[in-house]
């Protein structure tokens, strides 16, 4: 299995990698017995996501495209997030192998559901 | 630092069995069915051949057919074996983790009209020879048990399932595969058919073999000009069976000091490996186990992620986990462990071979808890305690 450098890149030193304690919102997607769960956390200011941090258990395309999905969506509006696909994902990172394009790359669903997340929250509050 | 720990997927080809096949390429390049002095050379050549590898286990030379490689051996002894004798049975039984061309092979039987039982392990990876003597009855007319797993290196009790297929007048078969060269191994321990590999005893790929017990025969799965005995046609691959011959003379005589050397190195792996990393846990038996197999499974991480993290340390290893298998199914044998899937994913396998040195193995549990612990750090399902 070849990975583009740039996924090599996003796994070797993913970006924003950790957990944000008083998250806005959160979105989990996937489940450890597939192999591949990712969590991403966001904070929001005036409509935008002013931080987004994430956690992923899975394989080298999971962690890289989660690192790639928090960078596309750092400082963009929610309704750009909401914009944000999978293939956008994919091709910001060179590619990735077709086997992977369904299993693996889900961060794109995770930082839409950290955006419901959020905004179910405030519609409640 | 490169170190190469994989010698279950590929081994390097002995120097002195190369050495042994490059003569044959564009020297004594015969056919050894020809009448001329090249025919005989190479006809010479594959007796000798035939005979060191009958020498290894046991056999006569006329029990030895060659093949294209392990995977090959295994169609054509298993199906081979259930075609050629179908008038004593449609049961054939084998263990639920044979290797993926077994199980592969028995699903094709079952479509065939065979009924296919698999028998279970305990969670060290044992075949139950309690629940095989259950599934063996008068209808079975071959049962296959490997030797020992390549995957998670547990040594099979074969003498006793051999026994348990001839009590009910049942062929029985062995994939030798992972087991041969690291363990003696006999055809007096009750064996009907074996599958022995090249590459895995240092000799070229693309050659394999299947022992053959006189007086059996196997319906050919390929069909041509009558070689080897009618059971295997096809011109033979000489350089490569003139490999394989070499291989299986050096391994007969070196084996037990290097099976003794790698036992030393695996169980120093395994100790500092489950000491060094919190929740590791091995895969396997713990004693009865070839000498150069470590299987480690790491909770809350996953095996490829870890593979790619190693390798960037020169580290080359294996994974049991879904993501590196071209079915996106964690290893079944692990399954057959009772492991869940989550736990599959996590797991290592380390398969040492002649390069390997004390340093390679102390190289390796220095960096693993490194990076063990920079995946932990990354996953959810990491409990806070252990970042």
């Amino acid at each position: 299995m070849m990975y583009s450098e740039k996924v090599l890149d996003h796994f070797r030193n993913p970006r924003n990698v950790g957990e944000i304690e008083d998250a806005d919102g959160v979105g989990t997607v996937g489940n450890p017995v597939c192999g591949d769960m990712m969590s991403i956390y966001i904070k929001v200011k005036d409509d935008r996501i002013d931080d987004v941090k994430f956690k992923t258990f899975g394989c080298g395309a999971a962690i890289a495209t989660t690192s790639m999905t928090t960078e596309l969506a750092k400082g963009k509006t929610l309704d750009e997030a909401m914009e944000i696909t999978r293939q956008d994902v994919a091709d910001e990172l060179g590619g990735l192998p077709p086997v992977k394009m369904h299993c693996s790359n889900l961060a794109a669903d995770a930082l839409h559901e950290a955006v419901k997340d959020y905004r179910k929250k405030k519609g409640e509050a | 630092m490169k170190t190469y720990m994989d010698h279950a997927a590929a081994r390097p080809v002995d120097p002195r069995v190369l050495e042994a096949m490059k003569p044959y390429f564009s020297e004594s390049y015969g056919n050894p069915s020809s009448f001329y002095s090249k025919g005989f050379e190479a006809l010479k050549a594959l007796n000798e051949a035939r005979r060191q590898v009958a020498s290894l286990i046991g056999a006569q030379d006329s029990e030895i057919v060659f093949t294209s490689g392990a995977t090959e051996s295994n169609n054509l002894a298993i199906i081979g074996a259930a075609l050629r004798y179908r008038k004593r049975g449609t049961r054939v039984v084998i263990s639920e983790i044979e290797h993926i061309s077994v199980i592969n092979i028995s699903k094709e039987l079952t479509r065939q009209g065979y009924e296919v039982k698999n028998a279970p392990v305990d969670s060290e990876g044992v075949v139950d020879m309690e629940q095989l003597k259950e599934l063996v009855n008068d209808d079975t007319v071959l049962v296959s048990i490997m030797a020992a797993n390549g995957e998670i290196g547990t040594i099979q009790p074969i003498e006793q399932a051999a026994k348990i297929a001839h009590d009910h007048g049942a062929l029985f078969h062995t994939d030798a595969t992972a087991a041969v060269g690291q363990m003696p191994l006999d055809v007096s321990m009750g064996f009907d058919f074996m599958t022995l590999s090249s590459n895995d005893i240092y000799g070229p790929k693309g050659v394999g073999a299947v022992y053959v017990k006189k007086g059996l025969r196997l319906k050919s799965q390929m069909i041509g000009g009558g070689q080897e005995g009618g059971i295997r046609s096809g011109s033979e691959n000489i350089p490569g069976i003139v490999g394989m011959g070499k291989a299986a003379e050096l391994i007969g005589e070196e084996m037990g000091e290097e099976a003794k050397r790698l036992a030393v190195l695996r169980d120093k792996l395994i100790e500092d490996t489950l000491k060094a990393v919190p929740e590791s846990y091995l895969n396997g038996h713990p004693t009865n186990r070839l000498p150069n197999n470590a299987n480690i499974r790491f909770s809350y991480i996953e095996g490829e992620a870890l593979l790619l993290s190693l390798s960037d340390l020169g580290i080359s290893v294996s994974s049991g986990s879904a993501c590196v298998a071209k079915t996106l199914e964690p290893s079944h044998v692990l399954r057959a462990l009772g492991l869940k899937h989550e736990e599959a994913h996590g797991s290592l396998v380390f398969t040492l071979g002649k390069s390997n040195r004390e340093e390679d193995v102390e190289y390796v549990t220095q960096n693993l808890p490194g990076v063990v612990k920079k995946l932990r750090t990354m996953s959810p399902l990491t409990p806070k305690e252990l970042i």
